[in-house]
């Protein structure tokens, strides 16, 4: 029965609707309003349609490639402290992270309601690559918005999305990454309203967003939940995951969130350190604020202007969060922990090296934070990290990173 | 009856609507934008919007967005918001503070409502706070004595539009096509019908805004609205002029030529 999401306040319609405490809620221009409670009407009702789960069940297990396997990575964990350490493999999906479990979801709502049309805003061009994806599977237009400054270190991607049919229109002002281009797919939003859906790709942005993008991910904790008991024959000690807006790590927690004995953490990009102003960890140095239509932690200034993130990894360079996990962090049910771009890199490079397997640095936050958290527990302790994409659009970033580039052919990548 | 209620009396009275005008703070830099405002007030514009620069102004397209950027790149701060709500009063115009809801929330909301009440400001309009989010707002505008505007939209249900109404003071603020703001070459006919819809649910003025730019357009809102706002058009004669001398004269032209729009014989 725990394998359906529990019903909470905004199911019910109460006062409280759309609040995990006092973060979330519908921060939006009131034009945005009625597109919002009908979207919200769609997708409870589709929460109990068999119809409905029948359809995306079978598109998970015949097109993206559910169960998204569970490995284990003895010789990674020997930097572990002893640890041992299992990777849900989410980079594995379809389009190579877990952003397909949400657009596929997404894409299915904007079907039933009539919109022939979905926009997204990507970072590291995985979400926009999964709604391109979906996009073309379902017959609808797509549009991505995406940050200059993310178009020049993801331009793989970039050229995927047109592969697919997807518009990518780049987003040049503010601080050309994803929250501007959030800024620009919600203007979009705005006047096209009629005809759009506007598929957002993480677990922010007004009700019901938060609450609905969770409940696509949640599928992750519910399998590898499952694929522990069964590996292990007891629950993990600690469940890893970084933290951009919060997708995947909100997907992988939340079937855990009862199992009190289960440590839940989540890894900030810490950037060049949170003693500077280059980071996007928004639980060490943010406070509560408004972003993108909900109330959650922001990296701001005293004036309540946005400050500017960083982070080698274009998902994680992001100034807000999810308000999911804001109230988790608040009530002390999940913990958050900035990783420095460094300490990501040098973990990214160990799974390449010991397992074969090249993670997304997005995911190599997670990673790192996994040997961290090995040394604390020590020997014997069972860490569930969520391997939330593959590395392939970050060789180029990697390249540089580690000057793997040779000098007699400085411009193979340089001028691509 | 606050100041705005009761400049929307009088040019009710008078046979027309009112003209609203907004500028964003620091831009071009602090003291220019207080002087087009002053300069709007002199030349016909009834009320002031005082726009508050924000790093993520999601409702705003591309003119005012640009004005935005240079103002906080000039280093305008929050607190210079009073300075500006100070000289337009002290030029006879109510002023209402147009901002998007972190700035107001940072500060301290009834931190907020005490000092913009004790500048002489006459309220806020709230385009990213609708009414469902804005009890703490309300209560704080109350016991200060300022107006509390919110938004109506073409997609407004019948329910929201009642709900929407009756908790705005001062106006009712119709952005009368879906969109951005910015200036538009038709009006179009999305606003005459947004404002028939709203009137059936609420006594409160209507005042009507994205996309309107010359003195005819206005006359046309005038016909059946009770304020027309103008915001793009104004913040281009800034943008566009050669110094800031041409900006304050292009500012008294395109005002004057609004308020003889918004005077035209219905």
């Amino acid at each position: 029965m725990n394998d359906q999401p529990s019903t909470s306040a905004a199911a019910t319609g109460g006062p409280q609707a759309g609040r995990f405490g006092d973060y979330g809620g519908r921060y939006v221009p009131e034009a945005l309003v009625a597109a919002l409670e009908q979207l919200d009407e769609a997708r409870l009702k589709a929460r109990i349609d068999p119809a409905f789960q029948g359809e995306l069940e079978r598109l998970h297990r015949t097109y993206s490639g559910r169960p998204s396997i569970l490995t284990e990575v003895p010789h990674f964990a020997e930097h572990a402290g002893g640890a041992r350490i299992l990777l849900k493999r989410e980079d594995l999906n379809h389009t190579g992270s877990h952003k397909i479990n949400n657009v596929l979801g997404q894409g299915l709502l904007a079907k039933r309601m009539g919109k022939t049309r979905i926009i997204a805003e990507t970072g590291a061009g995985q979400h926009g690559v999964a709604s391109a994806t979906v996009a073309a599977l379902m017959g609808l237009e797509c549009v991505v918005y995406m940050g200059t400054k993310d178009t020049q270190r993801q331009a793989l991607n970039v050229a995927r999305m047109r592969l697919l049919g997807a518009e990518v229109i780049p987003v040049s002002h503010g601080s050309a990454t994803l929250k501007d281009a959030i800024n620009e797919a919600m203007r979009d939003w705005v006047t096209n309203v009629g005809t759009t859906h506007y598929a957002i790709g993480t677990v922010t942005g007004p009700h019901p967003f938060p609450e609905m993008v969770r409940d696509f991910q949640r599928i992750i904790g519910v399998e590898a939940r499952a694929q522990v008991l069964d590996l292990v024959g007891r629950l993990p000690d600690a469940v890893c995951a970084c933290v951009g807006g919060g997708s995947n790590s909100m997907g992988i927690f939340h079937r855990f969130i009862d199992d009190e004995s289960v440590r839940l953490i989540g890894f900030e990009a810490g950037g060049h350190g949170v003693g500077t102003d280059k980071h996007a960890a928004r639980f060490s140095t943010g406070v509560p604020g408004v972003l993108h239509g909900a109330y959650t932690y922001v990296l701001q200034d005293e004036d309540g202007q946005t400050l500017e993130s960083h982070s080698v990894s274009a998902g994680l360079d992001y100034p807000s969060v999810g308000p999911e996990h804001s109230f988790l962090r608040d009530s002390g049910r999940a913990e958050y922990r900035p990783i420095t771009d460094t300490e990501a890199m040098d973990a990214f490079s160990l799974l390449c090296r010991t397992e074969g397997i090249i993670p997304a640095i997005e995911s190599a936050h997670a990673l790192a934070g996994a040997l961290e958290i090995g040394r604390e527990l020590g020997p014997g302790a069972v860490i569930l990290v969520n391997l939330s994409g593959r590395g392939d659009k970050d060789v180029d970033t990697a390249a540089r990173w580690f000057g793997l580039l040779d000098d007699e052919q400085p411009d193979g990548l340089e001028q691509r | 009856m606050s100041g705005v209620a009761t400049v929307l009396a009088k040019t009710r009275e008078q046979g027309r609507a009112a003209l609203v005008g907004y500028l964003p703070v620091g831009f071009p830099d602090l003291q220019g934008s207080i002087d087009a405002m002053v300069a709007m007030v002199e030349s016909g514009v009834d009320i002031v919007e005082i726009g508050v620069p924000y790093t993520d102004p999601l409702m705003d397209g591309p003119v005012i967005a640009h004005a935005a950027d240079v103002a906080l790149q000039n280093g305008t701060r929050l607190a210079d918001i009073f300075t500006a709500v100070r000289a337009v009063a002290h030029a006879g115009a109510p002023a209402l503070v147009m901002t998007y809801w972190n700035p107001v929330l940072r500060y301290g909301v009834d931190r907020f409502a005490d000092d913009l009440a004790r500048a002489g400001g006459a309220g806020l309009i709230t385009p990213d706070l609708i009414p469902d989010e804005g009890a703490q707002w309300i209560v704080a505008a109350e016991r200060n004595g300022l107006d509390h505007v919110f938004l109506v939209a073409p997609s407004s249900t019948p329910q929201r539009l009642r709900s929407t109404t009756s908790a705005c003071t001062g106006f009712v603020y119709a952005a009368s096509s879906m969109g951005v703001t910015g200036a538009r070459t038709s009006v179009g006919d999305a606003a005459e019908v947004l404002v028939t819809r709203t009137r059936q649910m609420t006594a409160t003025p209507i005042c009507v805004g994205l996309g309107v730019s010359t003195g005819a357009q206005a006359a046309q809102v005038a016909a059946f609205a009770d304020g027309v706002i103008v915001g793009s058009a104004l913040v281009r004669c800034l943008a566009d002029a050669a110094s800031p001398a041409d900006g304050l004269t292009a500012i008294r032209e395109l005002s004057a030529e609004l308020a003889a729009g918004v005077r035209r014989k219905r």
